[in-house]
């Protein structure tokens, strides 16, 4: 190809764009030049100063007190490096577009005016320009959270490494092998993951069941007043959660609750220790989440129902089969594959249902050796330890194991659904 | 006859069932507002009939002087509709670049969103509450309202995009025939055909900061700023039982509009929900 190009203008703008505009001033594209070379100067003048001290705190984490303080300068760095980032798409952007233009005038192709690039500018930047609000907004709120989180676990920080008494250090995989081999630390943390797993099997198992099998119920057709006993099943949803699990902790309540003073006592029943024993406070749980639960999979499944042709059911019944095969063979199967996304939904939720735990019980009552509740799952645990025991690095790495646990569940997930596979979605 | 006899036989075993399950849901629902109109602080030994009801403690939870529960109530109204009107315009805007433009970095943006959607915006919520402290943002609505926004943003604009995804594209191309700009095509033809998402998008980004308890419980520090879940724990957890019949009150009152405005609005939102889930 190079034999086609008459003149080297490509390769002298690319190189003359290291500073950024004089390469599309060479290309005599004088005002982009200008616009260029301007936002680059201004850029190293308002940034340069923030970007050395955030390369430099990210590196050391500071060194006197009290002048560094280590998780501002940790904070710093991140961001500074979202900066070079930036500055890094900026110079790409900058260097191909002096050699693109370099390129069309070695063709001899007459470049665009003004008012072209302008249009052009306007053209592919649209899209940028619309996504500009949201995509600022997840990096800083959602993205830097992610990265802040990942580098914290190799930090010590904690209620002790903290400004202005201490400086924070980067430990390395210190926290991690605290995690696995200190007794208190592997024992909890065993313990805590372990139930967790149970929890969420256990409740959202549960929960889809009773949800699927009183779908099936109400759907017969024989029945009569659906709309209102859809209304009465799907009461547990329309109150938001927060206040039911409030009102539970109070019927479950040792001293006046109404389990144990009305209706156990209605049977005859002792008092059972629903909020001071562990177990009797997981099993209180998994009904409560049951309750809480069940709604949104009747809701789901009574739709997926009323799609089932009823002509699947009359050549069955004229094939002679009984009511059991034809829920076997045609209900079951056709439930399961539309709600399958949906499900493992529900279980990836109730892995991270920090509110039926903590709003219950406070992931109580406390167990001896350990230093989580009973009843606290990961995300309670890592909630704990934040804001209790200020133990913010070991909480990062049980953040760290906890995301991965979800995300590989979600990943699986998303490669088997059908959206992810056809092409045109992406 | 035996198939009949097994229909009434399977028939009344139906109701039976429901009539358990309606003992069930009502019963908490049904105590709670017993112990609403249960006189004094003290419910050790109260029914759900009280022996002589009173309705002071709605009349505590009104009085501005007494509690801070109007507070509480606008604090989340306030937060919720900020962060929904913010979620819809931006998840608008988002979807719509997704959907309809071919740029470079839009194939990486759609998968990072789909990573983004699966992990929980409160994983980083060591992160969330340090960066509150470093930036000054905590005990504000401001913070609160930023970090719904940005939770809601990955999983509602893949709603929304595959809902635009199936707006056909011809019609922007006529519209671009007739000399339409790209915000007026946005504007004019894709936002009004797409209202059914939107009030889904709108519906989950409401729901959501109402319903949040971790995030505004570790963002809001002081009782004049706290939101309806975080108001009401403090008033059980403060002094355990105490404070329990004047929580009943405040919590009829959020769960019975709640309640009514999601029976009213459930057959837009679930099927929207069911489309996006099922074909999910």
């Amino acid at each position: 190809m190079d034999n086609v190009y008459q003149s080297n203008h490509r390769k002298i703008a690319t190189v003359l764009s290291i500073i950024p505009g004089v390469g599309q001033i060479y290309n005599k594209q004088y005002l982009k030049g200008f616009i260029f070379l301007v936002f680059a100067a201004s850029f190293l003048i308002a940034f340069w100063d923030f970007i050395d001290l955030g390369m430099w705190g990210i590196v050391t984490l500071g060194e006197q007190l009290p002048r560094d303080n280590s998780i501002f300068l940790l904070v710093y760095g991140i961001i500074s490096i979202f900066l070079i980032a930036i500055a890094a798409i900026f110079m790409f952007i900058n260097l191909r577009d002096a050699y693109k233009n370099g390129q069309k005038r070695d063709m001899g192709l007459q470049l665009n005016t003004i008012r072209g690039q302008y249009q052009n500018l306007i053209d592919s930047g649209f899209p940028y320009l619309m996504l500009s609000p949201g995509f600022f907004l997840l990096l800083f709120v959602v993205i830097l959270p992610i990265i802040f989180v990942l580098l914290l676990a190799f930090t010590n920080y904690d209620l002790y490494h903290n400004w202005p008494a201490q400086l924070t250090d980067w430990v390395g995989l210190e926290n991690f092998k605290k995690l696995f081999t200190m007794e208190v630390w592997r024992d909890t943390f065993f313990s805590v993951f372990a139930w967790t797993i149970i929890w969420t099997l256990v409740a959202t198992s549960l929960q889809i069941a009773l949800g699927v099998f009183l779908a099936i119920l109400v759907n017969q057709k024989e029945l009569k007043g659906k709309a209102i006993i859809r209304t009465l099943l799907i009461l547990p949803w329309a109150v938001p959660a927060f206040v039911t699990i409030l009102i539970f902790s109070g019927m479950f309540n040792e001293s006046f609750g109404a389990i144990n003073t009305t209706i156990l006592a209605a049977f005859g029943i002792d008092p059972i220790p629903w909020m001071t024993d562990a177990m009797w406070t997981r099993i209180a749980l998994i009904m409560i989440q049951t309750w809480l639960g069940f709604p949104f999979i009747f809701v789901m499944v009574t739709g997926v129902l009323q799609a089932i042709p009823n002509e699947l059911y009359e050549a069955a019944t004229v094939d002679g089969a009984s009511a059991l095969q034809k829920f076997r063979q045609i209900t079951f199967p056709l439930v399961m594959f539309s709600i399958a996304p949906i499900l493992i939904t529900q279980y990836t939720f109730n892995f991270n249902n920090f509110n039926v735990i903590f709003l219950f019980n406070s992931g109580g009552p406390s167990i001896p050796g350990q230093n989580a509740g009973g009843t606290d799952i990961l995300i309670s645990w890592i909630y704990n330890l934040t804001m209790t025991t200020q133990q913010y690095g070991m909480a990062s790495v049980i953040t760290m194991i906890m995301s991965a646990v979800v995300i590989t569940i979600a990943i699986w997930q998303f490669r088997r659904t059908k959206s992810f596979q056809e092409e045109d979605m992406m | 006859m035996s198939t009949k006899q097994s229909k009434i036989f399977r028939l009344t075993a139906t109701y039976f069932i429901i009539a358990i399950m309606a003992v069930v849901i009502i019963y908490p629902l049904v105590w709670v507002f017993g112990a609403s109109l249960t006189p004094g602080t003290s419910i050790s030994s109260f029914s759900i009939i009280p022996d002589n009801p009173t309705w002071n403690h709605y009349k505590e939870l009104f009085n501005p002087e007494e509690s801070l529960y109007l507070t509480w109530y606008w604090n989340t109204i306030k937060v919720s509709v900020l962060s929904m009107l913010a979620s819809v315009i931006t998840i608008s805007l988002m979807a719509y670049s997704f959907s309809r433009y071919k740029f470079v970095g839009r194939k990486n943006g759609l998968v990072t969103f789909l990573i983004l959607q699966m992990i929980p915006n409160f994983a980083a919520l060591i992160a969330i509450f340090v960066l509150a402290n470093v930036t000054g943002l905590i005990n504000t609505h401001l913070g609160l309202i930023l970090i719904y926004i940005g939770g809601a943003i990955p999983m509602n604009t893949w709603l929304m995009k595959g809902y635009l995804d199936t707006i056909p594209k011809e019609l922007d191309e006529s519209a671009r025939m007739d000399g339409a700009g790209h915000f007026r095509i946005f504007w004019q033809i894709i936002m009004p055909l797409a209202k059914p998402m939107i009030a889904v998008v709108a519906v989950f980004s409401f729901i959501t900061p109402f319903t949040d308890f971790i995030l505004a419980k570790v963002l809001l520090r002081q009782p004049e700023q706290y939101t309806l879940a975080v108001g009401l724990y403090e008033l059980v957890s403060r002094q355990y039982g105490s404070e329990f019949t004047l929580f009943a009150a405040g919590s009829i009152m959020i769960a019975v509009p709640i309640a009514i405005l999601f029976l009213s609005l459930q057959k837009y939102f679930v099927s929207g929900l069911t489309a996006g889930g099922i074909k999910g």
